[in-house]
């Protein structure tokens, strides 16, 4: 990101959030029970929300960088959402899997949650900054210990 | 929205959709939406748990929280913008002030009522939630991406890590929730 950005860049981002997010309250994905009620199938409706939002980038992302270069608010050419695969994606994926099981939230419906008057999502919001901290506290460490490896060598 | 498994396994269709589909695929359609405005944008493929990290580095020096120092701004913008549209649908269709055929309202949690404004409350115990955000702050992080970074962003991108991570995280969750249920936690 550049220093100068263009006036609308945070207004966009605002209104896309908006959008984002009352469509979480509108599928109640903002609601753990629904996500709990989906994981133990009761109800499979949840299916569509992940598919529906999916379908809608999926045709975006085909599509807009086929017809346009660059975006106009930011000049980032148009890419797709790719990060490399190795061990972490499962291992992390594993965790964030044992942690949605037993609470029935994300991230994303964890701030919706917060907007449709669930105060008592802050314990979850809170246990996710506990627990983005302790990663970012693990990974800071090893990188630390790594340097320093390197610099004795 | 009238399917054709409506139609023609009605008993199938009310055990595997008690609550209809439409809101969810509205929802979903939206959500999608609001991916989309900001990718045609910008080119940014938003996701939500970044914000975790880029925010803790607001208050935290630790070398990893420094890469998201440069976005971490907007990405406390977008976060707002998600609790506030969610506040929008509650003051519309969760206080029955607007409604229509596609939203079903649902009778999950408890409901109450500030300043004529219909809010919600799960009923899920509060060390569930701390305990699963925990395990979320970390899988996520370390995982590269969240339902909204993978299960949109990047399944709409047909990035294969992402749809391994979608796999992953979906079977591990759907596992974690059944052997719950079965010990007998609830809510």
């Amino acid at each position: 990101m550049t220093q100068k950005r263009h006036p609308l860049f945070i207004p966009l981002i605002f209104v896309g959030g908006l959008i984002f997010g009352f469509g979480l309250g509108f599928s109640h994905m903002a609601r753990p029970e629904v996500v709990l009620n989906f994981l133990q199938f009761e109800d499979f409706g949840l299916l569509f929300v992940m598919g529906g939002a999916a379908v809608v980038t999926g045709i975006a992302f085909a599509l807009v960088p086929r017809l346009f270069d660059r975006a106009p608010l930011t000049g980032n050419i148009y890419g797709r959402r790719l990060k490399a695969f190795d061990r972490n994606v499962l291992i992390g994926g594993t965790i964030f899997g044992v942690g949605w099981g037993l609470s029935g939230i994300c991230p994303g419906a964890a701030y919706a949650s917060l907007g449709v008057g669930n105060v008592t999502i802050l314990w979850a919001l809170a246990g996710m900054f506990v627990g983005a901290y302790m990663q970012g506290y693990w990974r800071s460490q090893r990188a630390r210990t790594k340097t320093q490896a390197t610099n004795t060598d | 929205m009238v399917t054709e498994l409506e139609l023609f396994a009605p008993a199938l269709y009310e055990s595997l959709f008690p609550a209809g589909i439409s809101r969810y695929a509205v929802g979903g359609l939206l959500v999608g939406l609001g991916a989309v405005g900001i990718y045609l944008g910008t080119g940014i493929s938003a996701g939500a748990s970044t914000f975790l990290e880029s925010t803790l580095s607001y208050v935290s020096d630790q070398s990893r929280f420094q890469r998201y120092i440069s976005s971490r701004d907007w990405r406390v913008v977008f976060t707002l913008g998600i609790i506030a549209g969610a506040f929008v649908y509650a003051v519309t269709f969760q206080s029955g002030v607007v409604s229509s055929g596609l939203y079903e309202s649902g009778a999950t949690g408890q409901v109450y009522d500030v300043g004529g404004i219909t809010l919600w409350l799960t009923d899920v115990q509060p060390w569930r939630l701390f305990l699963g955000g925990i395990l979320v702050g970390i899988g996520t992080r370390i995982g590269k991406g969240c339902t909204s970074g993978h299960g949109v962003c990047g399944v709409g991108s047909a990035s294969k890590t992402s749809i391994v991570g979608v796999i992953t995280f979906l079977t591990v969750a759907i596992g974690t929730a059944q052997v719950v249920m079965a010990l007998g936690v609830s809510p």
